[in-house]
């Protein structure tokens, strides 16, 4: 109950404050012929395929597209990209789409967008990623002990190699602060 | 040759052996590689899903770093997903004069400007058009006569920007594999999408795209990769890969430089071998018993 509840103030949220117009330019010409599902590997995954996730995107159907898994099943092949018979950026449009997720912080991506924001987080802090603090920054995010267990084996594996755990040698303390503090300073005037 | 250098994260940590193999590989054809003075992350996919400027703004600090080294034209890139990164920018400024304008702006702070004269090029198209088999067959020191390798390109450098492959059916790793002596696996395989970040994310939907493509590699003596995130996905699962598919789909995995760089004389050693995850016994086994050394 308390989480059908949650859902649906956070996607009230979502539909309040999500500007869909910029996908919606990208995909103003869909001709609706499928070629982009037909393409894509991870369609079998989807509960919209890439398709119909376009016309819901066209029709504003703001809510429907952000319970949906699809735009996160992107693995930017660049298939459908490359194949639309229409030219139009589509891996670019699943990325705009997963950004607006990131920017509202929505709970049904909280796997994909954990990860993706303690790796962006980790690269801040150093300029460039540590792969062992990312990950322990997204499994302690996740909150959910069985998933790190997942990758215990290959943690050994590269422990043992000598593949994890290295600070990376950058001469500057946070040498990315300031690129991060104009881009936002630039989105925020968007 | 010589090449300004942008090793990546992933090259200093989880593939290490990528970069040491690429960097004893140039350096064997008489390739200087001069890496990038503090370099930082390209946003990988992290900065595409999280915001449109960063996923612009992390590369261009790069070149506009770059740029400052006056008698070099290439960026020279290993990981398809750092190459993607750094030609989407470079090929955004060219056609869009307002991002070119935004981009400056973010970097002016730091004394930094881009302004697009250098090529972004990946390791893959330097060894087929810089190198070139026929140098390589030249260089020969081992033949790998009787060793049958999948090539396996990935997606991101084939697409979407198509430099120097067909993007739906690559096809520009075989010359190199004949040119060592080897024989091409015959697959369909080589330019299909490994489940990228999905292995941390969505691993289910990961490991369903990684089982297709080792499955399809059977009878092949190994895989060859020319991306650090490819490599990982392909080599690192195999054992849980095989127990969910109930059959035997161990496969020894190497990245494209190490493969040729041995057939150039370089040891296992200095390519380190000692590093990948799937080496099966089998092919250590060949290796010692089969590889010739070229008359």
């Amino acid at each position: 109950m308390n989480l059908t509840r949650n859902l649906k103030r956070s996607n009230q949220t979502v539909q309040a404050s999500v500007n869909l117009a910029p996908v919606q330019e990208m995909v103003r010409a869909c001709i609706q012929c499928g070629t982009c599902t037909g393409s894509c590997p991870n369609e079998f995954a989807m509960d919209h395929t890439p398709r119909k996730l376009w016309r819901m995107v066209l029709m504003d159907q703001t809510e429907e597209i952000f319970q949906s898994k699809t735009f996160a099943l992107c693995s930017a092949c660049y298939y459908c990209t490359l194949r639309c018979p229409r030219g139009l950026p589509l891996t670019e449009a699943m990325e705009a789409l997963k950004q607006i997720a990131a920017k509202q912080n929505l709970p049904r991506y909280k796997h994909s967008v954990g990860f993706y924001k303690s790796f962006i987080q980790s690269v801040r802090r150093h300029g460039r990623v540590n792969e062992m603090e990312f990950m322990t920054m997204y499994f302690a995010g996740l909150k959910n002990p069985l998933i790190p267990l997942r990758f215990t084996s290959l943690g050994i594996k590269l422990m043992f190699r000598g593949k994890v755990s290295m600070l990376p040698p950058i001469r500057r303390e946070r040498p990315l602060e300031s690129i991060f503090r104009n881009v936002e300073a630039l989105e925020e005037r968007l | 040759m010589k090449y300004l250098y942008y090793p990546g994260c992933s090259l200093e940590a989880s593939a290490l052996e990528y970069n040491l193999s690429t960097r004893a590989l140039m350096a064997s054809v008489g390739a200087e590689l001069v890496e990038i003075e503090d370099w930082t992350c390209c946003g990988a996919s992290a900065a595409d899903a999280t915001s449109y400027l960063l996923s612009l703004a992390l590369p261009a600090r790069n070149i506009a770093i770059a740029e400052k080294t006056d008698d070099v034209t290439d960026i020279l890139v290993p990981c398809s997903a750092c190459y993607l990164n750094l030609k989407k920018v470079a090929e955004k400024i060219k056609s869009e004069p307002e991002i070119l304008k935004k981009v400056n702006s973010i970097l002016n702070e730091d004394q930094l400007q881009i302004s697009g004269r250098l090529h972004v090029r990946h390791l893959l198209e330097v060894i087929v058009n810089d190198i070139g088999p026929e140098s390589i067959r030249h260089k020969l020191k081992r033949a790998f006569t009787g060793f049958r390798i999948a090539p396996y390109y990935g997606c991101q450098c084939l697409r979407p920007y198509v430099v120097f492959d067909d993007p739906e059916d690559p096809r520009s790793m075989e010359p190199l594999i004949e040119a060592i002596g080897a024989q091409v696996h015959p697959w369909n395989m080589g330019g299909k999408c490994c489940g990228a970040s999905h292995m941390n994310t969505e691993m289910d939907v990961g490991l369903e795209l990684v089982a297709a493509i080792l499955q399809k590699a059977k009878g092949a003596d190994a895989i060859v990769t020319v991306c650090p995130m490819c490599q990982m996905n392909l080599e690192a699962y195999q054992h849980k890969i095989s127990r969910m598919q109930n059959e035997d789909l161990r496969m020894t995995v190497l990245y494209l430089p190490q493969l040729i760089g041995l057939a150039l004389g370089l040891s296992e050693k200095d390519l380190r071998f000692d590093l990948n995850l799937s080496i099966t016994e089998g092919f250590r086994e060949k290796l010692a018993s089969k590889l010739q050394f070229a008359a």
